[in-house]
């Protein structure tokens, strides 16, 4: 009976690509939320997974429900709204988080009236919203989520180096090399390329969740990055299987199943995570010799 | 003697403000020089435009063959994100950047350069700690590791000894006197004067436009250290464009 649980999803091909997919998103999403939270970007993240609404509404007129399209469309108004908000704070004395929530608000608006004018069905709006009904994914969105998450895996490590020393010591990497703008680019345009890839999976309102909540999940777990990528992966997996299993029995979207479960896991790492989690802290223990 | 760095009618600055107003001078080849002036005078914007950071509104700087991304420079501590999860020993091994770049890879002989440059500022035992475990003083001692490992000939320190104790201060002049004898050449923003009277043989005294350069005894005299106060004013919004021939 257990076991049916874990095994009776997988005969239906359409649930396998869900768990493939989440396996794929889970690999490139779990570092780039480490480095969202890391850089303080993490509601940035936020504001630009609503702001690609409107390019993906652009595809799907231009070419129905062709995964294809949607994608170019989000991809194209997601990198268009990063680079606007980044060129307009360099250029005026704006922060680069009050313009992103300028652009934010006028795309989605933009976006609202596009599917409010040409009549999207309910059924069509809820997928958008919120993800698959009950973990079911066709191939084609299979494919996009594990073309786009291979991208973002193998140009992270390229800019891992300057990505992370921008970070900590900006002024010094400025000083040895010109490539921390270059890094912070690329990171915004692998930023947008996961948050398509957890559109897809997950719809457009939830889909952040499992870029962001795995890594501050992660930060209640160790002090050292390395280690905090991998815990981020883990517990996207983890978040991603159990949530689409959920979605498969209980035939609810995965979005809000998926992120249900990061935040109980995210709730236990707040409680016991062994880096300043709450529990520990009320313990009383003895201070060290030195 | 040779120049190391040469500056001519420089003027950086931000939004168009100087920061630092038509500087003339050079810098000699294996110099020790104090960088002094009130808060605001224009040290650390100097800096930035000495290791190529931000470009100069006018003017220039000629650096005698020396790359900017060859010159080592030390930040001031608070722009340091030290909430970031990195390691002692990761963030000294950021020195070896020149020779390694974006992917090189770090061998046998790298990790035996830095222990031997955390051994070297007194730090070892330190390497896996996470840099926001450390105190003020460890980790100035810890960037000056970063520095002896980026081995270059010119070193660009900005604030070094500020909020640090009298012992962490001696040992890291220590290194200053060592990269001295070295015939590096070595700026350095400072506060307190005695240690410029005691350790630099130069001073630069910035107050936005240079007040007074030389020999160190002769630019701290009480008049240049008043004029220097009296020329920091306000940074003024309403300033209108700068009429300064641009001598080239």
């Amino acid at each position: 009976m257990l076991s049916q649980i874990f095994s009776e999803p997988f005969s239906d091909p359409s649930v396998r690509h869900s768990m493939a997919a989440v396996l794929a998103l889970a690999l490139s999403a779990g570092p780039v939320g480490v480095f969202l939270m890391l850089r303080r970007m993490s509601l940035v993240g936020d504001a630009m997974s609503h702001a690609i609404l409107p390019g993906v509404a652009l595809g799907f007129l231009a070419a129905g429900l062709n995964v294809f399209a949607m994608t170019m469309g989000g991809l194209v108004a997601g990198l268009v709204i990063a680079l606007l908000a980044g060129a307009v704070s360099r250029a005026t004395a704006l922060q680069e988080d009050a313009s992103l929530a300028v652009f934010l608000l006028v795309s989605l608006a933009f976006g609202v009236v596009i599917v409010t004018v040409n009549g999207i069905d309910v059924e069509q709006l809820m997928e958008f919203l919120f993800g698959e009904m009950a973990a079911k994914m066709n191939v084609d969105k299979l494919l996009v989520i594990a073309v786009n998450a291979t991208i973002s895996v193998i140009a992270l490590a390229l800019i891992y180096r300057p990505l992370a020393l921008d970070c900590v010591d900006p002024g010094f990497l400025r000083s040895v090399s010109r490539a921390g703008g270059i890094a912070h680019l690329t990171f915004l345009a692998l930023l947008v390329l996961n948050l398509i890839n957890a559109f897809h999976a997950l719809g457009t309102l939830l889909g952040i969740a499992i870029i962001i909540v795995p890594a501050t999940i992660a930060r209640f777990w160790t002090r050292d990055i390395s280690a905090m990528i991998v815990l981020a992966m883990a517990s996207a997996l983890l978040s991603g299987w159990v949530g689409l299993l959920f979605a498969f029995h209980a035939g609810i979207p995965s979005g809000p199943a998926v992120t249900l479960v990061a935040g109980v896991l995210y709730v236990v790492s707040v409680l016991f995570g062994r880096v300043g989690g709450l529990v520990w802290r009320a313990l009383p223990s003895r201070h060290l010799e030195a | 003697m040779t120049e190391q760095l040469q500056f001519r009618n420089l003027t950086l600055g931000y939004d168009r403000h100087p920061a630092v107003h038509h500087l003339d001078g050079a810098v000699r080849t294996g110099s020790l020089t104090a960088v002094i002036g009130p808060n605001g005078a224009g040290k650390s914007t100097l800096f930035k435009g000495v290791v190529g950071v931000i470009k100069p509104l006018a003017g220039r700087i000629e650096r005698n063959g020396v790359r900017p991304q060859d010159i080592a420079y030390l930040p001031q501590v608070a722009e340091i994100d030290r909430t970031f999860p990195i390691s002692v020993y990761d963030m000294v091994a950021m020195g070896l950047w020149r020779g390694k770049g974006l992917f090189g890879g770090i061998g046998a002989r790298d990790r035996d350069s830095v222990e031997g440059a955390i051994a070297a500022v007194g730090l070892t035992g330190f390497e896996p700690r996470a840099i926001g475990t450390l105190s003020g003083g460890q980790m100035q001692r810890m960037l000056f590791a970063r520095l002896l490992l980026q081995d270059a000939r010119v070193i660009v320190l900005d604030e070094p000894f500020n909020a640090i104790d009298a012992k962490t201060c001696a040992d890291l002049l220590e290194l200053v006197r060592r990269w001295h004898s070295e015939q590096r050449t070595v700026l350095a923003a400072m506060h307190d004067l005695d240690v410029v009277k005691a350790h630099f043989p130069e001073a630069l005294l910035l107050a936005r436009e240079p007040v007074a350069w030389g020999a160190t005894a002769d630019v701290l005299t009480p008049e240049n250290m008043l004029k220097a106060r009296r020329m920091c004013e306000a940074f003024d919004e309403q300033a209108e464009a700068c009429v300064v021939a641009e001598a080239v």
